[in-house]
């Protein structure tokens, strides 16, 4: 007789999600569903608005990547006005978009994903949050906050404020550099640089003892997506889209974002909230393709800047193709970090970086506009039409853990038979299987939850809907 | 008697102040050094008492006065702030945040917004009022400027400028109550008003940021007023 599994709320992730597993007579799991369980709407309530506005209103989506969505919007306008932003402008942008891959990444690896690193998935729940890191590994704990605090820092010295920033403007940025900041936010680099490079050193050395985790964690082939340059090294805020597959090799190649619709499409399932874009071509779900920090590693033909190379080369070296298993996403984060780092001192050192010139002005010129970033979790794209006005009568997101999704399906049921089995459930093998949405570092919404504070609730429901098991953490 | 010239005397905030006889309480209060909040009044136009936040208590009358059109008298005993007056005060803001849809956190006056301001100086953390959430619209007809109507408090202060100090009466007021709303010529999109000057003064005066400059959205200070002052003392106004 067949049961049901839920797991309900998926801690320890950016938003309110819910699992179910169904399991066969033999207790093996069949099917795995991640519904995301909250609507949030924001395509629908910017209709009327002016587009000018939809920078400031977009970053609302989310107080963790709110810079992504900051970016992607503010593009999407510059296409709408059809207007060249300054190259000083545009180099400031980037620096604000590292400091948030900086800063998410840090959040992600260190304060979400860690517990379950160091302390073992099998380790009671009230020990295993950030607060457990801290008592166990506090120098580690240390470099996760000190790494955030740089990424925020600089964010909060370019955008004013930490969470929701403002300052980019369809057209460019509001404001220059001024050469204090610059100074500032060049004095928190060697101890950035320091504090990255000795969390890789860490991870490779444990890479070891997570072989199981490496082996089942969403762990198949997969088309890979990101933003490339001309040349095809890693970019994150502008250039043009590839799309490898599972042995490495090239699918479509400086495919331009704005035409997304003609090779991405968005398919709607009923059990959940979030949509399952997939690559046209191969159908679906044939075409499920992965984004976000392995995506970008796998894609790309080199990172950069000197020590992330020396890191990606031997991140590459791990497989023979593209790395596929979706732990090493933990992997590939540590890594942009490092670059995301550098690149910032790289733009930094310019001198032509206080130019004055930040801000070109239009009046609307097109109707429609596509804005394109990588978001920390992947790429993330803003669709926008307008009326004659400016007003927006349209708009379609496609947000990075949309991308993901069918791969994070597809890693549940992965995960799921290796480890749950039985009548019973236990709290180690719940772990993992929330455990591998954490590698995808989903963001379902704008709001953080306080690590470990959130209860979790599991049922075990037979077909005739009564309850055979029930596992609690409050 | 010119009544320029007429002195009264009256007490404010119990300190002993004397006043042309041509003066508000207002006026009176703000040359003795006693601050009253206001909304609609605008130095540089005229006044309409539409806001109601400069209510004061005035000894010997039940009813709460607006300092901005009441004259001073001779012997008046006038309090600007009270328990009472406090309390009015702050149900006009919530009435205010109630009626149409501000939303700070998007807004491009937010941190140079006058209703703003008033609602962090009178504490303002909630509001008791049922929110009406009415679907109002958004003109950006206009080349350089758009009215977002969501955001309008209907101080006129734009109907003033445009009549009294640019001379063309673009703007004005249609409806009555819940439904008033603030018009260009006769209740078109903007962009097609021939009456209009785009002068950018209503701009400027607009206490929130129903009215704004399209290309300011994301800078610190979308306002200035000052041009106003210089104006009227140009044209050797006494306002």
């Amino acid at each position: 007789m067949g049961k049901k599994i839920v797991i309900d709320p998926v801690t320890r992730i950016e938003g309110h999600a819910r699992i179910t597993l169904q399991t066969d007579d033999q207790g093996v799991v069949q099917q795995a569903y991640f519904h995301v369980t909250q609507l949030r709407g924001f395509e629908t309530f910017c209709a009327g608005r002016p587009f000018y506005e939809m920078p400031n209103l977009m970053a609302r989506i989310c107080g963790i990547c709110p810079v992504s969505h900051l970016l992607a919007s503010a593009k999407a306008c510059d296409a709408l006005l059809a207007i060249r932003v300054p190259p000083v402008a545009v180099q400031l942008r980037r620096i604000l978009n590292l400091a948030q891959v900086v800063q998410s990444h840090a959040l992600s690896f260190f304060y979400l994903a860690s517990p379950d690193l160091l302390l073992g998935m099998d380790a009671d729940p009230a020990e295993r949050n950030i607060l457990g890191v801290a008592g166990a590994h506090p120098e580690l704990a240390r470099s996760g906050i000190r790494l955030r605090q740089f990424g925020q820092q600089i964010i909060e010295l370019l955008g004013g404020k930490r969470i929701h920033p403002g300052w980019v403007v369809p057209g460019g940025v509001s404001e220059p550099l001024s050469g204090e900041k610059r100074e500032r936010m060049l004095a928190m680099i060697p101890e950035a640089l320091g504090t990255a490079q000795s969390t890789l050193v860490w991870f490779k050395q444990n890479l070891e003892k997570y072989r199981e985790e490496i082996r089942t964690f969403a762990n198949f082939p997969s088309l890979f997506l990101g933003l490339v340059t001309a040349e095809g090294q890693a970019e994150y805020y502008d250039g043009q889209l590839r799309i490898t597959d599972a042995q490495g090799a090239i699918v479509a190649d400086q495919l331009d974002p704005a035409r997304y619709a003609e090779f991405i499409e968005e398919a709607v399932e009923p059990f959940t909230f979030l949509k399952f874009p997939y690559y046209k071509p191969l159908g679906y779900p044939g075409g499920m393709y992965r984004v976000g920090p392995l995506a970008r590693l796998n894609i790309a033909e080199r990172c950069g800047t000197p020590l992330a190379e020396q890191e990606w080369v031997e991140f590459r070296e791990i497989e023979r193709g593209a790395v596929l298993s979706s732990f090493h996403y933990h992997y590939a984060r540590l890594i942009e970090i490092l670059h995301a780092i550098e690149s910032i001192l790289r733009i930094l050192e310019d001198p032509e970086i206080l130019s004055p010139h930040v801000r070109a002005n239009a009046a609307l010129n097109n109707a429609e506009g596509v804005g394109v970033a990588e978001a920390p979790r992947g790429t993330l794209l803003h669709h926008y039409k307008v009326n004659e006005q400016g007003l927006i009568t349209w708009a379609n997101l496609v947000i990075a853990t949309g991308h993901n999704n069918l791969a994070m399906n597809r890693g549940i049921l992965q995960v799921a038979r290796q480890y749950v089995r039985g009548e019973k459930l236990t709290e180690g093998m719940l772990n993992r299987v929330e455990a591998v949405i954490r590698t995808f570092d989903p963001c379902l919404s704008c709001s953080t939850h306080a690590a470990g504070a959130m209860p979790l609730v599991v049922r075990l429901v037979g077909p005739d809907g009564a309850l055979r098991d029930e596992v609690r953490r409050d | 008697m010119n009544p320029a010239a007429e002195v009264k005397t009256l007490v404010i905030d119990e300190m002993d102040v004397s006043a042309r006889a041509d003066q508000t309480i207002l006026e009176a209060a703000r040359d003795a050094g006693a601050w009253i909040p206001t909304l609609c009044h605008l130095d540089g136009v005229g006044d309409i008492g539409a806001c109601r936040m400069c209510l004061v208590e005035v000894k010997g009358s039940n009813r709460l006065l607006p300092a901005c059109v009441t004259r001073v008298e001779e012997g008046m005993a006038v309090t600007t702030h009270s328990e009472r007056l406090v309390k009015y005060r702050r149900m006009i803001l919530e009435l205010l945040f109630a009626e149409r849809n501000h939303v700070c956190a998007v807004c491009v006056a937010n941190g140079a917004c006058e209703l703003q301001t008033l609602a962090q100086l009178h504490g303002l953390d909630h509001v008791q009022f049922p929110y009406r959430f009415p679907a109002l619209p958004v003109d950006g007809s206009h080349e350089r400027f758009s009215m977002d109507h969501n955001r309008c408090v209907l101080c006129t202060r734009c109907v003033r400028v445009c009549g009294e100090v640019e001379g063309a009466h673009t703007w004005d007021l249609m409806g009555r109550g819940v439904h008033s709303r603030v018009i260009t010529d006769l209740s078109q999109p903007w962009g097609t008003s021939e009456t209009c000057t785009s002068c950018g003064k209503c701009v400027q005066v607009c206490p929130t940021g129903a009215l704004f400059e399209k290309n300011k959205v994301g800078t610190k200070l979308p306002k200035s007023r000052d041009f106003l002052m210089h104006l009227s003392v140009m044209r050797g106004g006494d306002r």
